[in-house]
């Protein structure tokens, strides 16, 4: 018997309109685990790199965690992979909510999907039973409106619906796939779905998921549990309220928005508002706030209700669900006063299915290049003016209805500000400013150079921020809040517990400050410590809110080794652990570097900080590859790859010509570049 | 006196994450623990997310027929699922039903208490937001015969089929093996 997980795949094939149930080999659940980590195994076997995201031959891959569907709270996660058509590289977004349990009570550990369809259809896998269906008449509908549509077709109230909007049938390049109050929604895993013609994947499994010591298992989800109501009531000091609690992170429940605000930069990501967070702002949103939330909703047996049941009368969008801040993501980009506009806005664009951090940017940024007359009248005939109040509101409903029709500007627009950018010349490449790897990031200005952020954003292959950082405070606690802080800090690695309570404890005194302190070697720690427990929630599918994005989370590397180990039944150790997903972390590198990611794409946006330190910054980055074992261009060696069992790809990569024999390493100066740059 | 157990239900903080489901399924896994589906718990959440419905329910006692008319309730603006507040595992619908065998699913309190060893039952355990919580009091009566899991579903097989052709089946059965 399999434990933890199902032990099948089901492969979909639209062109054929097939579908097969196929037994998984054991021996890649304990190199790789799920999600992830066997995704990312499936797309370096099966989709050769020259492979265009709008091929039928790119794989959309649903992969559940390792522990979905087990009683682990909080392990819920479906982790999306597919080829992104706006980077080319390796699209890594992920869901909440009950879709991946779901799959797995149907019996099914990933759903995999190739080909194309001719005409839209939805997918309705109850257990073992597969359709194809017709989803034409659900054309141009939302996520939401499809759900309830489908639930009633289906007579089945619990279904659960993963579907796109209109965005995605229109390959809008950063399009979602939305399933209630979650989605998948970074680097256009929506549009490669509309692509295929799949308006919908709804799920309905009723079979057991098995546990190889249950006990101990159970046991130890009481441990996380209770360590999580300790968490629950007593918030970390010194660092903002979003940031203390538990949760990915608290935005619906928590009115405080003095950090957002005032930390991050409106419009462009170009303008700081540091005075707006006033009394009297305070009042208005809390009112706006507490009208809009009727409840807080969590995902899968998981205690943290950091979602929210959006409504009230006015809002003029039927009652939608949120989490995160993209209540303010749009109110920021548009300089808007007014929080009731971002959950109007919000509301539209999620039925359009539109990723809520990428959009305000493409909209600001055309906002900008209107306003400096590189896009004109001409091209965007009928753009509202701007508002008395310095607004762009109704400029944005302008264009979130253009874009997500591809309809004029909005057509080129919704290839997002690099590539948009690149199509409306004129000197608009100039604005392109806050893109990493051709994706947009957070709206964050900072004065002086982060080293540890300087190498989350530059080399994380997520491109997505939030799921790279996590663990400790993002700036030094006040000197008389450490002593507490290190005490009792469980989470840290075996080994490493007096070198990160020392760095906690001196770090802000006075030389031991940004950039040069942290030291180099120790920035790579804390910078792997970072990402490695992110690598492995997305192998076991916990959500980040309950782990590696947190600061002293409930789950950490002892115990998450601990419930791997007692419910797949494979002793797998802390060392172990870490070793999987420093082999899942590189695998997703190599998989980009034969797409052609090499060392000068491993940048930050130019202006994150405007006290930048080039000479230094290639340091860091040197001691940063050489502690990963990759060579100077950022390619993981022969000798690195071997080491972790992907001596297959070491052989790929030197017969490609991109690893040299040893004596060109680090030599190579190749185009970058993904699948889609033609 | 009669010991009373109540688990009331909040049904205003519930938020939907149904721990309740899979601690009751894990519970009943049988060796314990060792499997979870939440379609064999015996505390369900009808939910209806646009709607703000949210509305967790323990199965009860089991009915060979449905009523006479099924009702719909409408309460504060939301009209909830047909039948949506009754707790039978009834022929009218899939609820409250093991999803193999067919046979009835109802709250057995977690077995009692597990002989003890529990103070209090799952799902209200690892409902961390309190929409379930529990209470224990006495009342003047005689305690009630409890039926356990398998006599109950021994009686919901006799009310489909007959004594007879239960005991049929059973006789035959036994000589096969
Ligand atoms: S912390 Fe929030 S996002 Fe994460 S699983 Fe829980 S409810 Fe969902
Ligand atoms: S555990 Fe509690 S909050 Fe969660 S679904 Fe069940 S009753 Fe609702
Ligand atoms: S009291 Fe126990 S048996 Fe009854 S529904 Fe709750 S967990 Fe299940």
């Amino acid at each position: 018997m399999r434990y933890a997980e199902t032990g099948y795949n089901l492969e979909i094939d639209l062109t054929r309109g097939s579908f097969d149930k196929i037994p998984t080999d054991p021996r890649l659940t304990e190199l790789f685990l799920g999600g992830l980590g066997t995704n990312a195994k499936i797309l370096w076997d099966r989709v050769p790199s020259e492979t265009e995201p709008f091929s039928p031959d790119n794989l959309l891959i649903f992969g559940t965690g390792i522990l979905c569907g087990t009683p682990a709270p909080s392990a819920n996660r479906t982790i999306v992979s597919t080829f992104s058509p706006q980077t080319g590289l390796m699209a890594f977004s992920m869901m909440g909510g009950f879709w991946a349990p779901e799959l797995k009570f149907a019996g099914y550990d990933k759903l995999i999907i190739r080909g194309k369809s001719p005409d839209l259809v939805y997918l309705w896998i109850n257990g073992d039973k597969v359709e194809i269906r017709d989803a034409s008449h659900l054309r141009g509908k939302g996520p939401l409106e499809v759900t309830e549509l489908i639930k009633k077709e289906l007579k089945d109230p619990k279904v659960q619906v993963a579907a796109i909007g209109l965005a995605g049938e229109n390959k809008v390049f950063y399009s979602s796939i939305e399933h209630g109050r979650s989605s998948a929604s970074r680097l256009g895993v929506g549009a490669v779905m509309g692509d295929k013609g799949l308006k919908a994947i709804v799920v309905r499994g009723k079979k057991d998921i098995n546990v190889a010591h249950p006990e101990e298992f159970m046991n130890l989800c009481n441990e996380v549990l209770q360590y999580r109501n300790f968490r629950w009531e007593n918030p970390i000091k010194g660092v903002p309220a979003i940031l203390a609690g538990v949760g990915s992170p608290q935005e619906m429940a928590l009115r405080d928005e003095e950090w957002h605000t005032t930390s991050f930069s409106w419009g462009h990501a170009r303008t700081r508002r540091k005075g707006f967070w006033t009394k009297e702002v305070e009042e208005q949103w809390n009112n706006i706030q507490d009208k809009a939330i009727i409840r807080l909703i969590s995902c899968y047996n998981c205690p943290n209700e950091c979602g929210a049941l959006i409504s009230y009368p006015g809002l003029g969008t039927p009652t939608y669900m949120m989490k995160c801040y993209s209540k303010l993501t749009y109110v920021m980009g548009a300089m808007s006063n007014d929080l009731e506009f971002g959950y109007k806005i919000a509301g539209q664009a999620q039925e359009y299915g539109m990723d809520g951090y990428t959009n305000p940017q493409v909209m600001a940024f055309a906002v900008e290049l209107y306003e400096n007359g590189i896009l004109t009248d001409k091209d965007m005939p009928g753009f509202p003016p701007r508002a008395p109040d310095g607004s762009d509101e109704e400029r944005f409903f302008w264009l979130v209805k253009k874009i997500a029709h591809r309809e004029g500007i909005g057509d080129v627009l919704a290839n997002g500000v690099y590539w948009a950018a690149r199509q409306i010349g004129k000197g608009a490449e100039e604005y392109d400013h806050n893109t990493t790897k051709k994706h947009e990031q957070m709206v964050i200005k900072l004065g002086m150079l982060n080293p540890i952020y300087y190498l989350l954003y530059g080399t994380g292959e997520k491109a997505n921020i939030t799921q790279i950082e996590g663990q400790i405070p993002q700036v030094p606690l006040p000197k008389d809040l450490r002593e507490e802080f290190v005490t009792n800090w469980i989470q840290i690695p075996t080994g490493k517990e007096e070198r990160f309570k020392q760095f906690m404890m001196e770090w802000g005194d006075e030389d031991k400050v940004f950039p040069y302190y942290p030291p180099p070697d120790l920035v790579c720690d804390l910078v792997e410590w970072q990402e490695i427990m992110h690598y492995i929630d997305d192998a076991t599918g916990i959500c980040a809110g309950m782990s590696s994005f947190l600061i002293k989370p409930p789950y950490h590397i002892h115990n998450i080794a601990r419930m791997v180990s007692l419910g797949t039944g494979i002793d797998i150790s802390e060392e172990e652990l870490w070793e999987i997903a420093n082999r899942n972390r590189t695998l997703l590198r190599a998989i980009n570097v034969r797409r052609g990611v090499r060392r000068k794409d491993d940048e930050p946006p130019v202006d994150h900080w405007k006290r930048r330190f080039p000479d230094y910054e290639a340091k860091l980055k040197d001691e940063y590859y050489k502690f990963k074992g990759w060579n100077s261009d950022g390619i993981p060696t022969e000798e690195t790859l071997d080491r972790l069992g992907l001596d297959y790809v070491a052989k790929d990569l030197k017969e490609s010509g991109i690893l040299g024999d040893g004596k060109t390493e680090g030599a190579l100066e190749t185009s970058s570049g993904g699948g889609s740059e033609k | 006196m009669r010991k009373i157990t109540v688990i009331n239900i909040n049904a205003d903080k519930c938020m939907g994450c149904r721990a309740c489901e899979v601690a009751c399924s894990a519970f009943h896994a049988s060796p314990k623990y060792s499997s979870t589906n939440p379609e064999r718990s015996r505390i369900r959440v009808s939910y209806d997310q646009l709607n703000d419905i949210y509305l967790p329910v323990m199965g009860g006692e089991y009915t060979s027929a449905e009523c006479n008319a099924r009702y719909t309730i409408t309460l504060n603006d939301k009209k909830y699922e047909e039948c949506g507040f009754c707790r039978a595992s009834c022929p009218s619908r899939d609820l409250f039903k093991d999803p193999d065998s067919g046979l009835p699913l109802r709250c057995d309190l977690c077995d009692n208490l597990d002989n003890g060893a529990l103070d209090e039952p799952w799902c209200v355990k690892w409902c961390l937001n309190d929409a379930l919580t529990f209470e224990e009091r006495e009342e003047e009566g005689e305690e009630p015969e409890m039926l356990d899991d398998l006599e109950y579903g021994v009686r919901s097989l006799i009310d489909t089929h007959g004594l007879e052709k239960v005991v049929d089946a059973v006789t035959r059965i036994s000589k096969r093996e």
